[in-house]
């Protein structure tokens, strides 16, 4: 890399060894070097599972880490079913809340107004996992048992997704909570997006005489099309890998069910909830182990679709302020 | 007319429509924030006494006893933290602001998608590193995974707060025959100093209430670690356990860790991004 960019900007003087070069490459090869560590530890530590269960372990049901007698049957279905379900809610929810509080700090709220909203925003981003977790458990899982899940069963009861009995531990609750815990990032990636949609669209619209709404639907949005797409894709992967709050909520079974109400899993809340209890069965640590592996797989996929997408944009919007 | 008249009340309907549920929106969001801070700060301060800061934690569902250990254990792997990610997080965009070009233009991407891998799998990566290899819990590997998680962090915030540096600034000192090397740490670090030290301490809070990568590190512990190759206790592992505990009295014990430790992530998010917007209308 050195003789390749050095000799053609600096001339001869810098071929010479260059410390301060080198230092500073060999940190950003470090970022490289973490990305592979993370591959090759993940793979390290799942190859038993991986050996022994091969791909049955993706579509198999049953987890019984610890059976009478024979080896572990453990299958990662319930986990994807939970990481899947509670995700797609977390989104239902926090897209459209997410677009509407990118849309109020970046083109409605009143200049004075601006900087404040997104500070609350960035605070709202900056309360650890672990105290959403201790919130959700004792007021939001409550305030589901009692208010919202017992109103949607009165009214939906009649839906697979709304029956059986309710304590408020469950996908439903699980998925509120990552609704509430992504809708800052994804607000706040959708607001920079926003902003890089250029002026001449905006006052385009204006001046021919559409109202404000007028002027979003039709100029800021598609414009910004790209770039809030990949803020949903982001805001997937994070979903996806929330471990402690989704832990603390969902009430952690083994479980496909319709029933939103039911408690379930995700697989990260498996791996953080079961690792104490592994105990020297290596198969089982392997298993969980290969959970960390798809998780990290998924995530690594979606946070390289959505920085890609925001890249695209920027070299479009000629702006390199995003996210 | 009277159809002309109707058009435009719609446009003017769904233009107040459009303002009331963008603003709407954001109350919403900002619900849950009022409702934690505030539980935290009720059911937190009942927790507090002499005892709570100075005494190690009971066993859970014990009485009596603090949170001293966790304190202990979260500064430490937060400092050992430092150590690993703040050096090679700013070398690092340094880089990438210093010599732009293909492998800066991957280490930034991959840094990016970094932050965005789920902090259990750090956790993962460093016990089959470090902890199945010495076969030892420790607050040294917790430290490690919490500095994995930050290095990213510091690489981003430090190349942002080093591209805002004008680039005449940058080509003036090395037109006056100053070294790249004395260019970046004379001129540039210093010009964009108040921008990286932001992002460092927002890092600090990030890695200071993460609980997932500790789990299978540090552990967690009901003693004062007398080595770093201990297990080590934490604040967010101590909510973790105490939280999901069936006793009442465990409850308050969380809560009031819980306290402390929103006081100073949020604390730290508060400081600095007030004083780093002073500071940027104080230079305007």
């Amino acid at each position: 890399m050195q003789r390749r960019i050095l000799p053609r900007r600096a001339g001869k003087k810098a071929r010479r060894p260059d410390l301060f070069w080198a230092l500073l490459s060999v940190a950003a090869v470090v970022i490289l070097i973490i990305t592979a560590i993370n591959l090759y530890a993940l793979i390290n530590g799942s190859t038993a599972s991986l050996r022994y269960f091969g791909l049955g372990f993706l579509v198999g049901t049953d987890w019984v880490p610890n059976p009478p007698e024979g080896p572990p049957l453990l299958g990662a279905l319930p986990a994807i079913y939970g990481s899947v379900v509670t995700t797609l809610i977390a989104l239902l929810l926090a897209v459209p809340i997410s677009l509407g509080v990118a849309l109020f700090q970046a083109e409605l709220a009143p200049r004075r107004l601006r900087a404040p909203s997104i500070f609350l925003s960035e605070l709202l981003a900056a309360v650890p996992s672990i105290v959403y977790g201790l919130w959700g458990l004792f007021v939001l899982v409550p305030f589901m048992r009692d208010y919202v899940n017992t109103q949607l069963k009165t009214w939906l009861g009649f839906l697979p997704l709304f029956s059986g009995p309710t304590n408020g531990l469950g996908m439903l609750t699980a998925g509120v909570i990552l609704a509430i815990m992504i809708i800052p990032y994804g607000s706040s990636v959708m607001r920079e997006v926003i902003a890089v949609v250029p002026r001449s669209q905006r006052e385009g619209s204006l001046a021919l005489g559409a109202t404000r709404w007028e002027m979003i639907r039709t100029s800021v949005i598609p414009y910004a099309r790209t770039g809030i797409i990949a803020a949903i894709v982001l805001a997937l992967g994070r979903a996806i890998g929330e471990t402690m709050a989704v832990t603390m909520v969902i009430g952690n079974v083994a479980r496909i069910s319709p029933s939103l109400f039911l408690p379930a899993e995700t697989i990260p809340s498996v791996i953080a909830n079961e690792f104490t209890e592994v105990a020297g069965n290596d198969l089982y640590l392997s298993a969980l182990f290969e959970l960390g592996l798809i998780l990290f797989a998924i995530a690594f996929l979606m946070n390289l679709a959505g920085r890609i997408l925001i890249t695209r944009l920027q070299f479009k919007g000629g702006s390199d302020r995003v996210a | 007319m009277i159809e002309l008249l109707s058009l435009e009340r719609r446009r003017r309907v769904s233009n107040r429509l459009f303002a009331v549920f963008a603003t709407l929106c954001f109350f919403v969001a900002l619900v849950p924030l009022v409702s934690i801070v505030y539980q935290t700060v009720v059911l937190g301060y009942a927790a507090l006494s002499l005892d709570f800061f100075t005494k190690v934690t009971p066993p859970i569902g014990g009485s009596g006893g603090g949170i001293l250990n966790a304190i202990e254990g979260s500064f430490v792997m937060v400092a050992i933290a430092s150590m690993i990610g703040i050096p090679v997080g700013v070398f690092a965009g340094a880089y990438l602001s210093e010599y732009p070009g293909r492998l800066a233009h991957s280490v930034r991407l991959l840094a990016e998608v970094l932050t965005g891998v789920p902090s259990i799998v750090t956790g993962i990566v460093v016990y089959v590193l470090i902890v199945a290899t010495f076969h030892r819990f420790s607050a040294l590997s917790g430290g490690v995974a919490l500095g994995f998680m930050m290095i990213p962090i510091v690489v981003i915030s430090t190349h942002e707060s080093l591209k805002l540096v004008s680039s005449s600034i940058r080509e003036g000192g090395l037109a006056l025959g100053i070294s790249r090397s004395k260019t970046m740490v004379h001129i540039l670090l210093t010009t964009a100093r108040s921008g990286i030290i932001t992002g460092i301490a927002l890092a600090v809070a990030r890695v200071m209430g993460e609980t997932a990568p500790l789990l299978f590190t540090a552990l967690g512990s009901q003693f004062l670690m007398t080595s770093l190759t201990d297990p080590a206790a934490s604040l967010t592992l101590l909510i973790f356990d105490f939280g999901t505990a069936p006793y009442e009295n465990s409850h308050t014990f969380a809560w009031g860790a819980a306290l402390i430790l929103l006081l100073i992530v949020l604390g730290l998010n508060i400081v600095v991004r007030v004083a780093s917007r002073l500071k940027v209308t104080g230079s305007e």
